[in-house]
């Protein structure tokens, strides 16, 4: 079974981690992973970064044009991964914009994704219905989930619809906004993570986007089967560099 | 053979809307009521009427005499320098100020290079009330001050784009950013036929006055509605797709598209996208695009700020893939020479972009009898400074 879906099914609240691969230095991309599952993470999302990350708040622009400046590229990470499930169990997704996939070769690059151990991929410009019509064939034969996105402003029909391709769990993007740390969540987001918990979907769904610290990944996951801090993590890499990741992780989980 | 968009968005292979989810119910709304609401005859009434008493409109369709007689050949210029504002642009801002105010939107945020399309934006939310938001690259900022105070003096607020390389592709992630953060009240008034589908197809609607004037125009003071060719300089591309539009499905009219090769095609300092480009998605849609083999998109380069975009619209590459349209590369030096050439044999002063358009006739020639129409898509005044220095004048 698709380690992602085997962490679904765990009775617990998932936290997951995105970073930026290749930041703060180009070779940092498999000890963070390490560090980060030592630490009680349960699922990594690997940023591979885009020059055009349309998506993303200023923290992770930075992170992704410093990695570029890194020489980071796909097949930089590619060759970094290609060992990493000797020590590495959980559940590993990358996440980056269509353009670099699609010079790749969709098909190549989801072959690599296979043989390397990378179980899915979240891409926000690719939408669902291409994703449906030209590649969903492509991602199955190589046994990758495919994440996407729910947002405030998706419609209850669209929801369903999106539910019904999704084969993992759903990204819920706390509120309409692009990538970044947030303090807390207001009225309006706790209305939505209930209307979305009432609507019974098929797959469990992850909450992003400005989660950042105990408090936001407690909230969250009362309405949702985990959270997943990005910006924030960035941010801490920023300032307090990659010896510090546990005591990240443990002010995030400690209760 | 189709050059316009189909039902799903598409142009032969490229456009379509690769927009992240959050952008979803905006572009969706957008593509359900576009057509619908243009249609309307209350729209087009108004839509007219302000083409006609605030833009000026119908623009001249000019012979240019001298020109002529110096490449031998029947030159008109489309006088789209003399619209209100000074370029096309401002014929795609009217048409969507009125679609945002259908669509119930409050607030409008848009792109700029050169700024004229930031000016546009200003003028009509100015015209309607709206506030306006335009998002401008730092470096853009600095080399286009006057249009900057322009903008300002009209009541927009100019925001620097500080990411990536500071132009005008940055400035269109920061608007697009915008737009995923208020994704209720705002409207994105998108300034070339770029972007997600409907955007290019619906901007070129809006510019198809343009050709529709020629023709009638052209008519008048030739007898025949079709000219032998087309010509418009391609930033994304929309003066271009007005100058078309009306012809594209007619083989008697030739098409010439004219890039900006910036130092040269292969000086790596160019912005001649359907030479340097492969197919790629760039701000929501499939085109051909200037990237590294990795698909990072790499930084165009051109004197003119509003032909400095690494990728082009999603018709355009249809048209060079099939070869309806011939596609010309023109350097600085060649399209700073054309350009001070018109003023001195027509006594026009063009914007560097337009220059680019009027850099043919020394690289190709046409016969005597041809007839050929080129997009004036601009004014120079906003360039002075450009020629000033350029020109030691
Ligand atoms: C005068 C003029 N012409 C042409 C362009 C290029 O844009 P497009 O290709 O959309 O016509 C610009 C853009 O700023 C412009 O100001």
């Amino acid at each position: 079974m698709n380690r992602i879906k085997q962490k679904l099914n765990e009775d617990k609240k998932l936290l997951s981690i995105y970073f930026t691969a290749g930041y703060p230095k180009i070779n940092d991309t498999v000890s963070i992973i390490q560090d980060l599952e030592k630490n009680g993470v349960d699922m990594i999302e690997i940023g591979l970064p885009f020059s055009d990350p349309l998506a993303d708040g200023p923290t992770i622009q930075d992170s992704s044009t410093k990695a570029l400046k890194n020489g980071m590229t796909t097949e930089v990470l590619f060759n970094q991964l290609k060992d990493i499930r000797k020590t590495v169990e959980i559940p590993l997704i990358i996440m980056g914009y269509f353009n670099p996939m699609f010079q790749y070769g969709v098909e190549a690059f989801c072959k690599k994704c296979k043989e390397i151990g990378i179980d899915g991929l979240i891409i926000p410009d690719l939408p669902v219905d291409v994703y449906h019509e030209e590649y969903q064939t492509i991602f199955e034969k190589y046994g990758l989930i495919n994440v996407f996105l729910i947002t405030p402003q998706t419609s209850d029909e669209r929801i369903r619809y999106i539910d019904s391709i999704s084969t993992g769990f759903i990204y819920m993007v706390s509120s309409a906004s692009t990538t970044g740390a947030q303090s807390g969540f207001g009225n309006e987001q706790t209305a939505y993570f209930e209307r979305i918990a009432k609507m019974n979907l098929k797959n469990p769904q992850i909450i992003g986007f400005g989660i950042s610290n105990n408090e936001t990944f407690t909230q969250a996951t009362q309405y949702a089967k985990g959270a997943i801090i990005g910006s924030a993590f960035v941010k801490h890499l920023t300032k307090s560099g990659v010896n510090t990741i546990e005591k990240f992780i443990h002010a995030i989980l400690k209760n | 053979m189709n050059y316009n968009v189909n039902e799903k968005g598409y142009y032969g292979e490229f456009g379509g809307a690769f927009i992240p989810e959050m952008l979803y119910p905006n572009v969706e709304e957008l593509r359900q009521k576009y057509l619908k609401v243009m249609a309307e005859p209350e729209f087009q009434k108004e839509f007219n009427q302000l083409l006609k008493d605030y833009v000026g409109r119908p623009s001249p369709l000019y012979f240019a005499k001298r020109l002529s007689e110096k490449y031998n050949t029947k030159i008109y210029l489309k006088r789209e320098d003399l619209n209100h504002t000074g370029a096309h642009k401002i014929n795609n801002t009217i048409g969507q100020i009125l679609m945002a105010k259908r669509l119930g939107k409050t607030r409008i945020i848009a792109e700029t290079g050169a700024g004229q399309h930031g000016v546009a934006t200003a003028t009509v939310c100015a015209l309607m009330g709206l506030e306006c938001i335009v998002y401008m690259g730092e470096i853009d900022i600095a080399r286009q001050a006057p249009n900057v105070a322009r903008m300002k003096m009209l009541g927009a607020k100019v925001v620097p784009a500080l990411s990536g390389s500071r132009t005008l592709k940055d400035a269109t992630n920061e608007a697009i950013r915008d737009w995923i953060n208020n994704p209720v009240n705002t409207h994105y008034i998108i300034g070339s036929a770029i972007g997600p589908h409907p955007y290019p197809d619906m901007v070129t609607r809006f510019q198809a006055v343009i050709s529709e004037e020629i023709k009638w125009q052209l008519k008048e003071q030739e007898g025949r509605e079709n000219p032998d060719y087309v010509v418009a300089c391609i930033g994304g591309g929309s003066n271009a797709a007005g100058t078309y539009y009306h012809y594209l499905h007619n083989p008697d009219v030739g098409i010439i598209a004219v890039e900006a090769a910036g130092l040269g095609v292969d000086s790596g300092e160019s912005a001649a996208t359907s030479v340097l480009g492969k197919e790629g998605i760039i701000h929501g849609c499939k085109t051909l695009l200037m990237q590294t083999k990795d698909g990072q998109i790499t930084e165009p380069y051109s004197i003119s700020a509003g032909l400095d975009y690494p990728g082009v619209g999603p018709m355009h590459a249809h048209l060079a893939k099939t070869r309806r349209a011939e596609f010309m590369a023109i350097t600085d030096e060649d399209a700073m020479n054309a350009g001070l050439e018109l003023c001195k044999l027509e006594g026009i002063i063009p914007a560097i972009e337009s220059s680019h358009a009027l850099a043919i006739f020394e690289q190709r020639t046409f016969k005597q009898d041809d007839v050929i129409v080129v997009s004036l898509s601009g004014r120079g005044d906003k360039d002075l400074q450009n020629y000033i220095e350029y020109f030691k004048i």
